[in-house]
Order: structure tokens, then C-alpha cells, then sequence
């Protein structure tokens, strides 16, 4: 019996270590579109291995938030960042950073599904050919591997060879996040995964990242309250630009610190 | 209810507007078409493609030395034109699409795409045909080859810029490089579009006769010498048709026929291809 509760205390010590350590850090980051502030000051830390849920009405800049983590704004020259955010203990908004490494690293799932025109089997292979060079076993490995993760295998074992655009939507978004999870990195960013899919899909989702958060590190936008609830570990609500409260997601849905965020998840707002 | 009843009626009036202008338009086609058939149908034969086009009221000859040229110039200024103009659409959409040079490129693009093209003819006359002292094939390449890039430019960029950003982003999201996802993604996506352009614009110059006037001339006989003059359809549809021997305007109409034929192929194929890769 001792031994026992010894081994639970083990590992609740085990995960409150764990959830402690930061994957990305945010300090003092600001971001402008033009002239637009679109970020004033946020910092918060992005555990290991854990669901982060941004949320907020739209356009309080947790869209924008997700993008400066793989350095998407670099596509658009007058869209820039300042502060620091540290990956891996390098900030990965200084210039010197190649992007492409770092997106390696980093993945991203889009709010409407973007499946590449190839098929199947070469959206999953596009990503990890940038990266690695795998013999033809190799391939067809990592290829079942990824569809396996995000639950789509079965459903596309047998056409591989079809059109990545012939899938329902909801397995286009899984597509989508296998050829992120592919490239096997270490964080995944998801926004507004499913708010393009029915409720089924939806679900399928939600179970996919739950599973996954055991190898990777998950950000997730998303509108939809129930949804951050029910998937996340932590929970940071944004307004304007605003970190309002940042907390693990039980406390900042039960018990919120901030008028705001009550006001917020209540629906009295927004 | 009175105001529903206007506006069916307003309804009305446009539709039946809008028709009669299909109508008239269509009109005018079929007739081109109808005639075309009908006078061309009478010199198709064998001999067409077979033999050479024939002196003036001789009972026997064709159109192969024209026709094998027009498939050279056609064939070589495509060649030459759809990579630059497909480099050049790729160039505008995708790296040049807000800068000063991108916007001076496009103005000016319009500009060669709606240039008469007699304009270009002239200009290659001057600072080519004039500088070699003859008239060649290889000038009339050029001369079709400056008309076939402003059309693949503009088709590209335009399809190119239909390709969404968030699949680029995606792209790049896997830590792509640009070029990788401008070859492998965005003109993958695009394909159909820029193989559609290029097959229009070998229709737009498989018809042109002004540019080849001053470049490549014509040829009574075989000659696939890019620097001499060559027989060309239009040239020698022009040359024949004006004619006053029967034979040469028959000859004219089989040629008019062909070139019609050809044109409505390529098109025909340009549409299938598009909306096959389009229906998704």
C-alpha cells in the first residue's frame, strides 16, 4: 500500500515538473500590422507537452500571437515583431533565425483545410522531403506513421495515390495536421482548427489532439469556449491586443482572477 | 405588388435584350463557320498535305510546305514565348506584386498584349530582318514569339494570383523555401490555367498574317531554313485568295478551313483541360 501512494506522489511530482517546463516564452512581445498594435507587451510561457488554449473575441490578436511563434508574419514586409520570444532558449524573433528551420520545428494547421494538389501520399511527403532525406521504406513508414497519429489511415490506406482534395473536409483537416505532425516537430499550432467542420469531424479532432499532446507541444486558437475547455491544459484569455489572464484552464473557466475574463466566458461579452 | 410586377418586367425587357446581342453574335459566328466549312470542304484532300503549293493554274498541289511552316513558326515561337512569359507571370505574381518594377511590367505588358499586330511585324522588320539583309523564318519566330508572351504572362499571373494564400502559407508553414512553394505548390495548383494560356495564345498566332508580312514572307517551296523566307498558312491564304486563278482560291479556302479547325481544337481542348482540373 505504501509503496503504492509512494509511486502516485511519484508521478503527480513527475507531472507538476513537467508542466512546469516551458517550451516557448514570451516576454514582452509586440506586434504591429503597419501602424496597427496588435500585441501590447504579452508575456506567458507555452509548457511541454500541454494544450494551450488562446481565446478571445475576434481580433484581440491570438491569431497573431500563434503566427509570430512560426514567424509567419515574415511573408507580409510590413507586418514585424518586437521583444522576445525564446524557443529551445534562442529568440527566434531576431533576424538571424532561418525561418525555415524554425517552421520545421514548429508546425502549423490552418482554420480551412489546405490540402496541397497532390496526392495523399505526397502531402504527407512533401513536408518531411524538406528536411530529411528517407529512403522509399522510410517514406512509406513515416507516411503511415503521420496518418496513423492523426487517425486517417484507415480511411486512406488504400489511396494513397488519390487527390488530397477528394477528402471529406473533416479528413482534409486531419490530412492537414498529419503532414504537420510528419515532419515530426516539436510544437503544433492550430488555428481555429474546426471551425470550417461539422460536429462530427469536430469531435474526431478534439480526440486527435488531446492524444497528441503526449509528443508534441500544443497551441490551439480557438472561438469556440467549450472547446478550450474541454481539450486544454491551460488557458489564456486576450483582449485587444491584452494578456487579461493566462492560468491552467480549470481555474480560468470556474474561477477567473479578472472581471474581464468571468464577463467574457459568462457571455455577458463578446 | 405593383412594384414586384415592375420588376419582373424590367427582368423581362433585360433578358430578352441580352439575348438578341447573343443572338446577333452568334449569327455572325455560325455564318463564319458555315462558310468556311462549305468552301473549304471542296479543296480538302489528300493533296493538301501532300504536295507543294502550285503555280497558277496548274490542276494539281497542296498546302505542305504551308502548313509545315506554320507548324515550325508556331512551334518555335511557343517555344521561345510561353517559358519567358510563364518565368515573367511567375515573377509578377509572386515576388513583384506591389513593387514599383511589378507595376511598370504590368502596365506595360497590357500595353504589347493589345499592340496591333502589324506594330510588332514593323519592329521586327526593323531591327532584325532589316539588319540581315533578307527576309527569314527566324524573324517571323520572334515576331510571334513577342505576341505569345504578353498573353502567357498575363494568363499565369492571373492564375497564380487565383491560388489562394493560405495554401502558400501553408507551404511555408512546413518550412518550405519560396521556390518550393512556387514550383511545387502554387504553379502545381495553377497548371491547368497556365497550360490553358499557352494553348490560347498558340491559337491567337496560329491565324496572325500582319507580323509574318514583314519577317517571314513566304515561300512558293519547301524550306525549313530558319533563314530564309518560309510558306506559312496565312501568308499564303492572303497571297491565294487575292488571286484571280481558281485553283490558288480553293486552295485558299482549304487552308482558311484548316487553320479554323485548328484553332477551334485548341480551344476546345484549352476549356476541357480547364474545367477538368477546375470542377474541385
Amino acid at each position: 500500500m505504501h509503496t503504492m501512494n509512494d509511486t502516485n506522489y511519484a508521478i503527480e511530482i513527475h507531472e507538476a515538473a513537467s508542466a512546469l517546463e516551458a517550451q516557448m516564452i514570451f516576454r514582452d512581445v509586440n506586434f504591429y500590422y503597419g501602424k496597427f498594435h496588435a500585441l501590447k507587451a504579452v508575456s506567458l510561457e507555452v509548457y511541454k507537452r500541454h494544450v494551450t488554449a488562446f481565446i478571445g473575441p475576434s481580433g484581440c490578436g491570438k491569431s497573431t500571437l500563434l503566427r509570430t511563434m512560426n514567424r509567419m508574419y515574415d511573408l507580409y514586409p510590413e507586418q514585424r515583431a518586437t521583444g522576445e520570444l525564446l524557443f529551445d532558449g534562442e529568440n527566434i524573433l531576431d533576424r538571424k533565425v532561418d525561418v525555415n528551420v524554425l517552421r520545421a520545428k514548429v508546425g502549423m494547421v490552418f482554420q480551412k483545410p489546405t490540402p496541397f494538389p497532390m496526392s495523399i501520399y505526397e502531402n504527407i511527403a512533401f513536408g518531411v522531403r524538406l528536411n530529411e532525406r528517407l529512403s522509399l521504406g522510410e517514406m512509406d513508414e513515416r507516411v503511415e506513421w503521420a496518418l496513423t497519429k492523426a487517425a486517417l489511415w484507415n480511411e486512406t490506406k488504400d489511396k494513397l495515390k488519390q487527390s488530397g482534395m477528394s477528402l471529406s473536409g473533416g479528413q482534409q483537416q486531419r490530412l492537414c495536421i498529419a503532414r504537420g505532425i510528419a515532419v515530426k516537430p516539436e510544437v503544433l499550432l492550430l488555428d481555429e482548427p474546426t471551425s470550417a467542420l461539422d460536429p462530427i469531424s469536430t469531435l474526431s479532432i478534439e480526440e486527435l489532439i488531446s492524444e497528441l499532446k503526449t509528443d508534441f507541444t500544443i497551441a490551439i486558437v480557438t472561438h469556440n469556449m467549450q472547446q478550450a475547455a474541454r481539450i486544454s491544459d491551460y488557458t489564456a484569455y486576450m483582449y485587444l491586443g491584452e494578456m487579461i489572464e493566462f492560468g491552467l484552464t480549470d481555474q480560468v473557466f470556474i474561477k477567473p482572477k479578472k472581471k474581464e475574463t468571468e464577463d467574457y466566458i459568462t457571455g455577458r461579452f463578446g | 405588388m405593383r412594384l414586384l410586377h415592375q420588376r419582373q418586367l424590367i427582368n423581362k425587357v433585360a433578358l430578352t435584350l441580352s439575348m438578341a446581342a447573343m443572338a446577333f453574335g452568334l449569327f455572325w459566328l455560325v455564318w463564319i463557320l458555315v462558310t468556311t466549312l462549305q468552301f473549304g470542304v471542296a479543296g480538302l484532300s489528300l493533296d493538301l498535305f501532300t504536295k507543294m503549293t502550285p503555280p497558277p493554274n496548274s490542276a494539281d498541289g497542296g498546302l505542305a510546305n504551308a502548313i509545315a511552316g506554320s507548324l515550325l513558326l508556331v512551334g518555335l515561337a511557343t517555344a521561345l514565348g510561353a517559358p519567358i512569359g510563364v518565368l515573367a507571370g511567375v515573377y509578377l505574381a509572386e515576388y513583384g506584386r506591389d513593387t514599383w518594377l511589378g507595376r511598370c511590367t504590368r502596365f506595360i505588358n497590357s500595353i504589347l498584349l493589345s499592340a496591333p499586330s502589324i506594330v510588332i511585324g514593323l519592329f521586327v522588320y526593323a531591327i532584325y530582318v532589316e539588319h540581315m539583309g533578307n527576309f527569314s523564318a527566324f524573324s517571323g519566330v520572334i515576331a510571334l514569339a513577342l505576341i505569345v508572351v504578353p498573353v502567357v504572362l498575363a494568363t499565369t499571373e492571373n492564375m497564380l494570383r487565383l491560388v489562394p494564400d493560405s495554401l502558400r502559407e501553408a507551404a511555408f508553414a512546413l518550412g518550405a523555401p519560396k521556390r518550393i512553394v512556387i514550383m511545387k505548390v502554387a504553379l502545381k495548383a495553377s497548371m491547368a490555367g497556365v497550360i490553358t494560356g499557352i494553348l490560347l495564345a498558340v491559337a491567337r498566332i496560329a491565324g496572325e498574317t500582319a507580323p509574318l508580312l514583314f519577317t517571314a514572307l513566304s515561300n512558293q517551296f519547301w524550306s525549313l531554313d530558319l533563314n530564309k523566307p518560309i510558306a506559312n498558312l496565312p501568308m499564303t491564304i492572303f497571297k491565294f485568295a487575292m488571286s484571280p486563278f481558281k485553283d490558288w482560291q480553293e486552295l485558299a479556302w482549304a487552308g482558311v478551313f484548316l487553320i479554323t479547325l485548328g484553332v477551334l481544337g485548341l480551344n476546345i481542348t484549352a476549356r476541357i483541360l480547364f474545367r477538368a482540373r477546375h470542377k474541385l
